[in-house]
C-alpha cells in the first residue's frame, strides 16, 4: 500500500499568536514494501508528519492519499484508515490500559467488531511477532519490563493488520538488548508481512541498516532524500544541520583527509574493515601471506 | 582495598532485595557487590536493565539501604541515621527523566530549590546558583520557564540543581536516554567538565558504549553481579563477553579487532575513531 503526500502544511494554533508552522510544503511518496526512515532534529517536524499518515492530524494545506483514497476528503471512514496504517507513538507503553496483556491487545481488534474468534488469532499473532510468550498473555501488562511492554503496545497496533506500520522512534530509552530486539522484530515483520514501514530515529547506526530509503528533515522540510549510502556521504551537509554520520562513515571521511583512497559510502563495519585492507593491500603494506 | 573506609566510597559486600506486596517472591538486584570509588573519578556503570545498576547507584547516597553489606561514604555508613543528610549532600543523584526533576517556574528558582531548603543566606544562594548554571553553561536561560527548554538543557538545569547543593560526587541514572543527540553530546560534555575541571567524582549510569569509553574505569554488571571491572580499553577489548550479555559492542573497538585477526599490529588501546585514524596512518606510514 503507497502513501502519497503532496504540498502537505501543518501549523499549530492557527490564527493565534501561538500559531507556528511545524511542517511546510511536505511532497513525499511512500512506496508499497519499503521501509523509509526520517532523521532530523527535535523540533524538525518529523513527529508532526507521521501523526498526518493516519489523519491523526489534519493537513492545514495539502493532501495525504492512502492506496490513491485522500484521506481527509469528507465521507471518508477515518477509521478504517487507521486500521490499514498502524501509528506506535513514541513510548507507547505509556498508553497500556487494560489489566491484562491480552486485553490490551485485543482492544483494537474488539473495536474492528471481528468475531472472538478472529480477535483470538490475531492477539496471538501479534503477540508472536512481537515475541511476548502466550504465558505473559494473562498478566498485568504493568508487571513487564519496559523492552516487553514497548511490544505490548505495538503488538496492539499490529493486531489491526495494518499494511502500514509507523513508529515514533521505538527504541527510545530502550537498552542494548531491548533494542536490538526491536530491530529484529522490525526486520522480521517487514520481510514476512510485506508491511511497509515508517520510522523516526535519532539512531544513525539503526538508520544505516534498517532503512531503505533516508528522508532528511529540518525546520519543517525534506531537506535530503535517498539510499542511507547517498545520504551518509554528504556528511558536511548532515553536519551543517547538527546531524551525524555513522561512526564508521565518519571514520572513513577522516581517513580521505589524510588521504586514504576509501569511498564515501561506508556503513558498517565489514564494509570499513574492506575498505581498509583494500588499500594497505594495494600498497603492500600488509603481508600477501596468511588469510589476506 | 576491599572494605578499606578511607577510600571515598566504599561499598562493602552489599546485597539488596526487593520484597514487594507480602507473599510476593522476593527479588536479589544485588548479590555481594564490592566496589570502591576513589575521589576524582569518573566511574561508568553499563549493564541491562535489571542488572542491578540502578540499584547500585541507590545505595551510594543512601536512597536505597543495603540488605547485607555497608556502604561507606567518606567514612560515614549510610545506615546511619545520622549522617543521612551529609551524604545526600556529598553525593547527588540526576536521573532519567528531566521533567520529573524540575519543579519551579523559572530556571534559576529550579536551581536554587536545594540551596534554600539547606536554609542557606540569600546572597550565598544567589552566587551558588549563578555559579552552577555558568558550570553547566546556562546561565543566559537562568530567567527562562523551564518548560521552553529542549531536553539537554533541562537535564543540564537538573544537574545545576544538584552542583548547587556543592556535592563531592555526581551519580547520573542514565540521564542522556531519553535526549536527542544533541542534547547527549551537551550533557557528556558537562558531565566531563565537571570531572576534569571541577574535580567532582562522577559515577555514570549508561545504555550508550561511546559514552562508557570516556570513564576512567567502567563496570559491566549482570544479574546484581560486577562481572567485569577495568579501564575501558581492557574491558570494551571483551568482544565476546559484551557480545553474550547482548550489550553493544563499540564499532570501532569491533574493527579494531577485525583488523588485528588479519594481523594488523594496531595498539591496544583504541576507543575512538579519531584513535583508529591516528593508529592506521602510523602503520601505513610504517612508523
Amino acid at each position: 500500500m503507497s502513501i502519497e503526500i503532496r504540498g502537505l502544511t501543518h501549523t499549530y494554533n492557527p490564527g493565534t499568536p501561538l500559531a507556528r508552522t511545524a511542517i511546510k510544503d511536505i511532497n513525499l511518496t511512500i512506496e508499497d514494501g519499503e521501509t523509509l526512515a526520517i532523521i532530523g532534529h527535535t523540533g524538525s517536524g518529523k513527529s508532526t508528519l507521521v501523526q498526518h499518515l493516519n489523519g491523526l492530524l489534519k493537513p492545514t494545506s495539502g493532501t495525504i492519499k492512502v492506496d490513491g483514497v485522500d484521506i481527509n476528503q469528507k465521507g471518508v471512514d477515518l477509521r478504517s484508515i487507521r486500521w490499514k496504517v498502524g501509528l506506535v507513538f513514541q513510548y507507547p507503553e505509556h498508553q497500556l490500559f487494560e489489566e491484562t496483556v491480552w486485553d490490551d491487545v485485543a482492544f483494537g481488534p474488539r473495536n474492528m467488531g471481528l468475531s472472538d474468534e478472529e480477535v483470538r488469532s490475531r492477539v496471538e499473532r501479534a503477540l508472536a511477532a512481537v515475541d511476548i510468550d502466550m504465558a505473559l498473555a494473562e498478566r498485568s501488562p504493568f508487571e513487564l519490563s519496559g523492552g516487553e511492554k514497548r511490544r505490548v503496545a505495538i503488538a496492539g497496533v499490529l493486531a489491526m493488520e495494518p499494511s502500514v506500520l509507523v513508529l515514533d522512534e521505538p527504541t527510545a530509552g530502550l537498552d542494548p538488548r531491548g533494542r536490538q530486539d526491536m530491530l529484529g522484530q522490525i526486520q522480521r515483520l517487514q520481510a514476512e508481512r510485506h508491511l511497509t514501514v515508517v520510522f523516526v530515529s535519532h539512531n544513525m547506526a539503526e538508520v544505516a541498516t534498517l532503512a531503505d530509503r533516508l528522508v532528511v528533515m529540518e525546520r519543517g522540510e525534506i531537506v535530503m532524500e535517498g539510499p542511507p549510502k547517498t545520504i551518509f556521504a554528504q556528511g558536511d551537509k548532515l553536519g551543517a544541520i547538527g546531524l551525524g554520520v555513522p561512526e564508521m562513515t565518519a571514520l572513513m571521511a577522516k581517513l580521505r583527509e589524510k588521504g586514504w583512497d576509501v569511498p564515501d559510502s561506508v556503513l558498517t563495519v565489514e564494509e570499513a574493515e574492506e575498505a581498509i585492507m583494500a588499500v594497505l593491500r594495494r600498497e603492500a603494506r600488509v603481508g600477501t601471506g596468511g588469510d589476506l | 582495598m576491599m572494605g578499606n573506609k578511607e577510600s571515598f566510597i566504599v561499598v562493602d559486600k552489599v546485597s539488596f532485595s526487593y520484597t514487594g506486596e507480602p507473599g510476593a517472591k522476593e527479588e536479589t538486584a544485588l548479590d555481594q557487590v564490592s566496589l570502591t570509588i576513589e575521589a576524582g573519578e569518573f566511574v561508568a556503570i553499563v549493564g541491562h536493565n535489571g542488572s542491578g545498576k540502578s540499584t547500585l547507584a541507590k545505595h551510594l547516597n543512601g536512597l536505597l539501604l543495603p540488605t547485607g553489606g555497608d556502604v561507606w561514604v567518606a567514612g560515614m555508613n549510610t545506615k546511619d541515621e545520622h549522617h543521612r543528610w551529609d551524604i545526600r549532600q556529598i553525593v547527588g543523584m540526576v536521573f532519567q527523566n528531566p521533567d520529573n526533576q524540575i519543579v519551579a517556574a523559572t530556571v534559576e528558582e529550579d536551581v536554587a530549590f536545594g540551596p534554600e531548603n539547606l536554609g542557606l543566606p540569600t546572597e550565598l544562594i544567589r552566587s551558588r546558583v549563578d555559579e552552577a548554571l555558568a558550570v553547566v553553561g546556562m546561565s543566559e536561560y537562568a530567567e527562562a520557564p523551564p518548560h521552553s527548554l529542549s531536553g539537554g538543557q533541562k537535564q543540564r538545569v537538573a544537574i545545576a540543581g544538584v552542583i548547587a547543593m556543592r556535592p563531592r560526587c555526581l551519580v547520573l541514572d542514565e540521564p542522556t536516554a531519553m535526549l536527542d543527540p544533541v542534547g547527549r553530546r551537551e550533557v557528556m560534555e558537562t558531565i566531563s567538565r565537571l570531572n576534569e575541571e571541577e574535580g567532582i567524582t562522577v559515577v555514570l549510569i549508561t545504555h550508550f558504549m561511546d559514552e562508557a569509553v570516556k570513564a576512567h574505569r567502567v563496570l559491566v554488571m549482570d544479574e546484581g553481579r560486577i562481572v567485569r571491572e577495568g579501564q575501558p580499553a581492557a574491558v570494551f577489548q571483551e568482544i565476546d563477553l559484551l557480545r553474550e550479555l547482548r550489550l553493544d559492542v563499540p564499532p570501532v573497538i569491533e574493527l579494531a579487532s577485525r583488523l588485528r585477526a588479519k594481523s594488523l599490529a594496531l595498539p591496544e588501546a583504541i576507543l575512538t575513531v579519531d584513535e583508529m585514524v591516528t593508529a592506521l596512518c602510523q602503520l601505513r606510514s610504517g612508523v
